[in-house]
């Protein structure tokens, strides 16, 4: 047990979970102190000792389904034969799921859409293991994903229609919009319900197949922060986009709070004087001035051409989000023309609905739509030269490809003369600098810093340190 | 060589004649006896629970405000017939407010009262006098600590004060003991259940989550939803209920500011049987949102989503 254990938090670690050695030990007296053939408990146990973040819950369900889960069910089944759970699975029940394999495929997808609208999940989860012995067509020892099985098995479900049906019958003839919002969103969770069974069912016949280590690798999750803003699916872009929200929040909390604890002002004469007269004027209590929060003022000029679009958003949304830790807040975004779009922000209160905005209105196209980073900035430059002050930081987007374009440095350089410090946030990674047609070397001079910033993690940290 | 037992072996460190029971004998045997207060747990939380009682641990509550985190501990609470002592955090929290303080008015009195003619061996004697427990004003934690009838010690609201704070609590959760430099250390007389909340403002420290279980709640799911609106809103049909719990769950699936909480959906059940509703129609939906969400552009964007129109 103790092997499997130490295997399972090494697998957390992997995926970047910070697990402490106090932890671990946490863990095995914990499991030492219950009943470990108490599934759900056993789970708790891993999760309550291990887990310390929200974020990382659907990591750990995914290693712990891996490495644990298989064991239970077989266990589960073999120890309560002749009871509910070995009847559903040997004769016909009357929840109507039964797997005979000389069943035609309609009649097996009759039977799921019962079973679905009953939210039968005994029948669900035989329907499932039935599903997957139909349709995924699981090789053994070929090492692919299980979402190359999974895809498989809902495209031959058809479960899109099968959703449609859901609807339907549910609705029952009603019409109003609101019944009908109502019931796609119960079908689509039922439907979710049974997609997550039959991932779990190919997972498991994966895993007898492959073994867990193999496994683990292959279902392995990047935790939110860790996701590469520039290579993010769509799934990955959606958990990024609710990360975004809790993240700007606390990051906003923290600005604030620094700024009043971080040192105190000028000394208060005044006070300190008035104070001594209880000590017969000597200045035992020395009195401060409250800090004055030095608030910076922001301009982003993000490139938002196709090649760093949703980086830009990204960073767009949090600068936005946490405006009011600043005294000023602009944005700018170009591609080959350049386009201010500070005003989308204060139009609304939702910085997504901006960022989305931005691509419909923005004016950022003058010439042929390729990035041409020289041209952008001196259009800056030329506009917006005159606003810039020595408390302006100025954050630069992009990944400096400029597709051969003149670069026209000197345009920076004159910027940060101007202004309190110049940031270029580059969305590649630090390898890929300065290759083909990046030429950020000639822009690095003039800036404070140049920083790889691909992930939220690396986002946050950046930010947080803004001042 | 086993390990001694976690309750065991802080029965022992604490110095308790007998090791404490455990409260409750199963995650079930939690689940039915908080339930018959009117709290309905999931699986997770009836889990944790379970093993915070059974390790010994305090337990981190986490998630979205009015999930019922706080609620879980008054359950607990009122289900062992303990006394809940609560210490409500908040930003400029201190020492003297969370751990103890010397009551120093009652100092000076006691000073003043016996001072007869001032030689050293009286001042040494004095000394002890004023700096003993009489002289202590205890707050929430070493009151919790000095107890002697059975309590839970329920923080909430713990990531509102500073990180530096967060320190004052480490040596309670980790060794159930408060040290007084007069005075010496001070061990907890039981081991009592301590809860912790956060409504995750900020990145609690890597220290405080070591020391305890962590428990994510979040919102339930419809079925639990329904139940928890039966249990706590008298007189609701069934029906309506889970038609409650399916509005809910659209509401919550939107991007919007700030989602609907169980507190407010059964505030909103309970204005539906007031207004004597049996069933739940559009009109009704768009009358009472403002029950449900809290910010204009979440109600607007909600109406054009449910109803297809603008408000």
């Amino acid at each position: 047990m103790l092997d499997l254990l130490s295997s399972f938090i090494g697998e957390l670690r992997t995926v970047g979970l910070p697990v402490s050695t106090s932890e671990t030990v946490d863990a095995a007296r914990a499991l030492e102190s219950i009943d470990v053939a108490d599934q759900s408990l056993f789970r708790a146990a891993l999760c309550a000792t291990l887990v310390k973040s929200g974020d990382h819950m659907s990591a750990f369900d995914a290693a712990f389904d891996v490495f644990f889960a298989t064991r239970w069910v077989h266990d589960d089944l073999s120890s309560r034969t002749g009871n509910d759970a070995a009847t559903a699975l040997e004769t016909p029940s009357p929840d109507g799921a039964s797997p005979s394999p000389q069943r035609s495929g309609r009649e097996f997808a009759e039977q799921l859409l019962g079973a679905l609208r009953d939210r039968n999940v005994r029948a669900l989860r035989v329907g499932a293991a039935e599903a997957v012995a139909r349709y995924a067509g699981i090789e053994p020892g070929r090492p692919v994903g299980g979402a190359y099985y999974l895809y498989r098995t809902i495209r031959q479900l058809e479960l899109d229609e099968m959703e449609r049906r859901l609807i339907e019958l549910s609705l029952d003839g009603a019409s109003d919009a609101m019944s009908e919002r109502l019931a796609r969103d119960d079908a689509h969770a039922r439907i979710e319900e049974f997609t997550s069974l039959v991932e779990t069912e190919i997972r498991e016949r994966l895993v007898d197949d492959r073994g867990a280590a193999a496994m683990a690798q292959s279902v392995r999750e990047t935790l939110p922060e860790d996701i590469d803003v520039m290579h993010a699916n769509r799934e990955e872009m959606a958990q990024l986009e609710r990360t975004l929200r809790p993240l700007s929040r606390k990051l906003a909390v923290r600005l604030a709070r620094r700024r009043r604890h971080r040192h105190r002002g000028p000394l208060d004469l005044r006070r300190t004087v008035h104070s001594s007269l209880s000590t017969g004027g000597v200045p035992i209590d020395v009195r401060f001035k409250p800090p004055r929060p030095a608030k910076p003022e922001i301009v982003v000029i993000a490139d938002v051409s196709g090649s760093v679009a949703s980086f830009a958003r990204f960073t767009l949304h949090l600068v936005h989000a946490i405006s009011s830790q600043f005294s000023q807040v602009r944005s700018f975004v170009f591609v080959d023309g350049l386009d201010e779009v500070t005003h989308l922000f204060a139009e609304t209160d939702d910085p997504a609905e901006a960022v989305e905005r931005i691509s419909a209105e923005a004016d950022v196209v003058a010439v042929d739509g390729h990035s041409d980073y020289g041209r952008a900035l001196s259009t800056f430059v030329e506009r917006h030269a005159s606003e810039l002050t020595r408390r302006t930081t100025v954050l630069i987007l992009g990944d400096a490809r400029n597709n051969y374009h003149p670069a026209q440095a000197h345009v920076l350089e004159r910027v940060r003369a101007a202004v309190k410090a110049v940031y270029w946030l580059n969305p590649e990674p630090r390898s890929y600098w300065n290759s083909g047609d990046s030429i950020l070397n000639l822009y690095a001079p003039h800036c404070d810093d140049v920083l790889e910033c691909r992930t939220l993690r690396q986002l946050e940290a950046f930010v947080g340190g803004l001042n | 060589m086993s390990a001694l037992d976690p309750r065991d072996e802080l029965a022992q460190r604490l110095g308790l004649s007998e090791v404490p029971p455990v409260r409750f004998a199963s995650p079930d045997d939690l689940r039915r006896r908080l339930a018959e207060h009117d709290y309905l747990s999931s699986a997770a939380i009836s889990s944790v629970t379970f093993l915070a009682d059974r390790l010994a641990k305090p337990v981190l509550v986490e998630g979205p405000a009015g999930t019922g985190k706080t609620a879980l501990a008054k359950a607990v609470a009122e289900s062992l017939g303990a006394r809940l002592i609560r210490l409500q955090c908040y930003e400029g929290l201190d020492e003297s407010k969370a751990l103890y303080e010397w009551n120093y008015r009652k100092q000076l009195l006691r000073i003043q009262a016996g001072r007869p003619e001032g030689s050293a061996e009286v001042w040494a004697e004095l000394e002890e006098d004023i700096f003993s427990e009489e002289f202590l004003l205890a707050r929430p934690l070493l009151e919790a600590i000095t107890a002697t009838d059975p309590v839970v010690l329920l923080i909430d609201e713990v990531d509102r004060v500073e990180l530096e704070t967060e320190a004052l609590l480490l040596e309670i959760l980790s060794e159930y003991q408060v040290s007084i430099p007069e005075l010496g250390t001070l061990h907890a007389r039981q081991i009592p259940m301590v809860f912790l909340t956060s409504n995750n403002t900020r990145e609690l420290s890597e220290a405080l989550k070591r020391r305890c279980l962590y428990l994510h709640v979040g919102y339930p799911d419809v079925d639990r939803e329904r139940d928890i609106i039966m249990s706590r809103v008298p007189g609701i049909a069934t029906a309506l209920a889970e038609q409650i719990a399916h509005v809910v769950r659209t509401l919550r699936m939107m991007d919007l500011k700030k989602s609907p909480s169980v507190s407010e959906t059964l505030d909103w059940a309970r204005t539906l049987v007031i207004l004597g509703r049996e069933e739940i129609g559009e009109d009704v939906v768009a009358e009472t949102l403002h029950i449900l969400l809290k910010y204009q552009t979440d109600i607007e964007k909600a109406t054009r989503e449910i109803f297809g129109r603008v408000s």
